[in-house]
């Protein structure tokens, strides 16, 4: 039905012509799910955007077929196009938060959408408005319809974006990353959604993800997309199960598995972006051996309660408080990793920052290495867990100051805490702490925009290390990363945690990743712990109903 | 150095945008012509030697009359109306530049403050910021000269007059470098390497200017542009008012109020030509700025 032949888009720019999507062919059939899955940069979100004719200009389809049903997709004029984009072609965008226009009710985005496109009176478009968002899963469809999209929740708001894809009876549906923003039990709900409606309506989709549990879950047909161009195409089964393409090997070598601990991810040299760890640095290594940083300590925090401050409902009361976390208890022994999982909003990154002391805890008390740590008001300049406690956070592409030199950042802690009080030796320990991690150590003089996310991810865990740390904080390390880089970065973790003994609390949504991690298990929900156990254990036969719920839905390979 | 600013993303788009270019050498001149004054300039307004009543209202060169020595005519007093405004921008832009950097120094600082600290600290500055705004610049011009006038002997007064004016520009334009600082700061401030820095336990002052102060440059540089138009602007009105600068140290401002009663007498020139000359520098200026605001949004590249 939906048929791509010899694809290619171009974008020009002041340093010439960059082909963002090569050759690429495709087919799509009625009823059928075609996933495209590939890492950043791939062109998926490209193929979609020219398939719906709405490329960022200056974008353009320099070569190719695209041909849906009988239309041919690139002779249409711009008003055809118009017409045919939310009639014929719907698209489902990744952020249901910025996909609704937030001013408008559910009604008449639904009832404006349809009368768009057809000639139908407010009351029958109102009618069949309530009859959909009934069939995708919104109980009380009648009610709910005049509400705006802030009064549904993330899962919800996603399947009114659903509605609104389908409200005009498309053909084809382009579905950009459409669980990534949700959690794994809104995903698996919004997932099972896309595959009723293609197997009931016979709509053909596009799926276009980074996440191979995605399309391993749903899809019938996939393309694996690298650098713009396919590298191998086929039914999912046969791809994902006997993949044929060394990339596609790689690919799924690197996905960590729920089912079983690896020791080290393989990183065949292809998609290697440096060189790995383990020979150069060796005066970093004995820097950091020097120190106490083999010496690691435990933690233990109590009954730690976090209490935001609401909003203001009247001048003369005082704001409801939000509970972020309530009682929390839990124990890192030395020398040992502890994952603390659970889904968005369970408090998970609260906790973490108490402990580095950038959030006031209302209550309860902690303890690193036998010695009672105060909480981040009476943590003062000075005190020793400001150097020994480092963390690693989630987003490499803010963690660095833009406008330091790479030299810059990684000194700061040598200087700041009087670890090594001459420039020169800072400079070539810096150097060295960079080799350590597996990086040239001329990127000493460059600024964070020159490197890619994995290789600012390993600038920042050069800057831990440099602290000298006995206990390291990861806030999901690697989940904005791609799955290869996600790999190498682990690989480095682990590295680092067997060679010097760490005590880390290694947090993250993604099951799989804290499998591959940690050695005990903390899972969290709305602010309270629900369990705590041994890592096999925990994924063998987790005790809590909710462990047990989290697991069935995360998507396996 | 040369070579980033060279390649860099706005100076490509600066090569590429007449308007941008035409503003930018219309205030360099302007500049250039301003420093140099004392040495371009034929007559210095202020040496009462240097020009001659017999001079008095010639018009331009191309006019009936005019004179080729003086090419855009001269005032009543013979003054050469170039040389003038030479020195009045002079006048004018060293009180503007000087009045825009006590204005960025003391709103980015307070509005740093604010941002990082929040809650009680950033109320009260705010609350401030919104009372300065509501009082017009001509207010505080006239407050400030009435202290002044109340505190200093008149006899150091006159010589003061300069550094009141502005004092007086600089305090009504602190208010937009420090809401935008402010609002820079909540962004920044959620960063991760803000937080990386206060986990390490970095003094909260080496955080503001050494983390978050390179960071925000790109809206405050904006900023800085569009302010140094208006208070050139501001300088100008005032002086005009009579509340500026006295008629012996002509500025801008000044040189129109001059010109205004020849306006009907058919010396059009001598108000015209500081006015147009005031336009093209301000025009210049506020082009620039716009282009500084469209170069530094990463939305437009």
């Amino acid at each position: 039905m939906l048929d791509v032949q010899d694809l290619t888009v171009k974008f020009p720019s002041r340093h010439g012509e960059f082909t963002a999507v090569q050759d690429v062919s495709l087919r799509v059939a009625p009823g059928e799910i075609h996933g495209l899955v590939g890492e950043s940069g791939a062109g998926k979100s490209t193929i979609g955007a020219a398939v719906i004719g709405l490329l960022q200009p200056p974008g353009y389809v320099a070569n190719g077929r695209l041909v849906l049903g009988d239309t041919d997709l690139r002779s249409l004029t711009p008003d055809a196009a118009h017409a045919i984009r939310g009639a014929r072609i719907s698209m489902i965008f990744q952020d249901p938060q910025t996909s609704l226009n937030p001013l408008m009710t559910i009604e008449d985005q639904l009832i404006e959408t349809m009368q768009a496109h057809e000639d139908i009176t407010t009351s029958a478009a109102r009618a069949r408005a309530i009859e959909l968002l009934e069939e995708i899963g919104i109980r009380n469809a009648a009610d709910r319809i005049t509400a705006y999209p802030h009064q549904f929740s993330g899962g919800m708001r996603q399947r009114v974006v659903i509605a609104l894809a389908l409200c005009t009876n498309p053909e084809l549906i382009i579905a950009d990353e459409p669980t990534t923003a949700l959690d794994v039990a809104v995903q698996s709900k919004v997932l099972d959604l896309i595959r009723e409606l293609a197997d009931n309506r016979k709509i053909a989709f596009i799926l276009i993800t980074h996440d191979i549990g995605v399309i391993k879950q749903i899809t019938d047909q996939v393309t694996v997309l690298r650098g713009g161009r396919v590298m191998e195409a086929g039914p999912t089964p046969q791809v994902l199960d006997s993949p044929q393409h060394p990339y596609t090997q790689a690919l799924l070598a690197s996905v960590p598995r729920l089912d079983r601990k690896l020791d080290r991810f393989l990183v065949p040299s292809e998609v290697e972006e440096a060189a790995p760890p383990l020979v150069a640095g060796v005066d970093a290594e004995k820097w950091l051996l020097a120190g106490d940083t083999t010496n690691p300590v435990d933690l233990e925090v109590k009954d730690i309660t976090v209490k935001f401050a609401g909003q203001r409902t009247s001048l003369f009361r005082r704001a409801e408080s939000f509970t972020a976390l309530n009682s929390v208890s839990m124990q890192v022994a030395e020398g040992t990793v502890m994952g603390l999982v659970g889904e968005s909003g369970s408090g998970k990154s609260t906790l973490a920052k108490v402990i580095t002391g950038l959030v006031q805890p209302s209550n309860g008390t902690m303890t690193l290495d036998g010695a009672p740590l105060p909480p981040a008001r009476q943590r003062g300049r000075q005190d020793a867990a400001r150097r020994t406690i480092q963390m690693i956070f989630q987003d490499p592409y803010s963690s660095l100051n833009a406008r330091h030199r790479i030299g810059a950042v990684l000194g700061e802690p040598l200087w700041l805490y009087g670890l090594e009080d001459d420039a020169a030796k800072r400079r070539a320990l810096c150097a060295a702490m960079l080799e350590m991690v597996g990086m040239e150590p001329d990127a000493i003089d460059k600024y964070p925009h020159q490197f890619s996310g994995g290789q600012r991810q390993r600038i920042a865990v050069a800057r831990a290390l440099l602290a000298r740390p006995r206990f390291l904080i990861c806030d999901e390390p690697t989940s904005a990363l791609d799955v290869s880089i996600q790999a190498q970065i682990l690989n480095l973790l682990k590295d680092l945690q067997d060679r010097f003994g760490l005590t880390m609390l290694f947090v993250s949504h993604n099951l799989a990743v804290v499998r591959q991690m940690s050695d005990r298990v903390t899972v969290l929900q709305r602010g309270e712990v629900v369990e705590t156990s041994e890592s096999e254990a925990f994924f063998t036969a987790p005790a809590a109903p909710y462990s047990r719920e989290l697991l069935s839905l995360t998507p396996t390979l | 150095m040369f070579a980033r600013i060279w390649h860099s993303d706005a100076f490509w788009m600066f090569r590429r945008s007449p308007a941008a270019i035409v503003a930018a050498l219309c205030a360099a001149l302007i500049l250039c012509g301003a420093i140099f004054a004392p040495w371009i300039a034929q007559s210095n307004p202020y040496d009462l030697s240097s020009f001659s009543l017999m001079d008095g209202f010639l018009p331009p060169a191309w006019e009936d009359g005019g004179s080729s020595r003086f090419w855009l005519g001269t005032d009543d007093q013979g003054r050469d109306m170039i040389s003038s405004i030479l020195y009045g921008a002079r006048l004018s832009m060293l009180i503007g530049i000087v009045a825009m950097i006590i204005a960025t120094v003391l709103g980015v600082g307070l509005g740093l403050a604010a941002g990082y600290y929040g809650g009680r600290f950033d109320a009260i500055v705010m609350r401030i910021a919104d009372v300065q705004l509501a009082l017009p610049a001509i207010l505080t011009a006239l407050l400030i000269d009435g202290i002044a006038r109340g505190v200093l002997p008149s006899s150091m007064l006159e010589n003061l007059r300069v550094v009141v004016l502005t004092i007086a520009i600089a305090l009504s334009l602190w208010v937009n470098f420090a809401r935008t600082a402010r609002a820079s700061v909540f962004v920044e401030k959620n960063k991760e390497y803000v937080q990386a820095a206060m986990i390490m336990g970095q003094r909260p002052f080496r955080v503001m200017m050494w983390h978050i102060l390179p960071n925000i440059m790109g809206p405050l540089l904006v900023i800085m542009t569009v302010d140094l138009a208006s208070a050139i602007l501001l300088e100008a009105t005032l002086s005009f008012l009579g509340i500026g600068l006295p008629a012996d140290s002509p500025s801008l401002g000044t040189l129109i109020r001059i010109g205004m009663g020849f306006l009907l007498s058919g010396e059009w020139w001598i108000l015209w030509v500081p006015t147009l000359f005031l336009v093209i520098l301000v025009v210049s200026i506020n082009i620039l700025g716009d282009f500084l605001r469209d170069a530094f949004n990463p939305r437009l590249h």
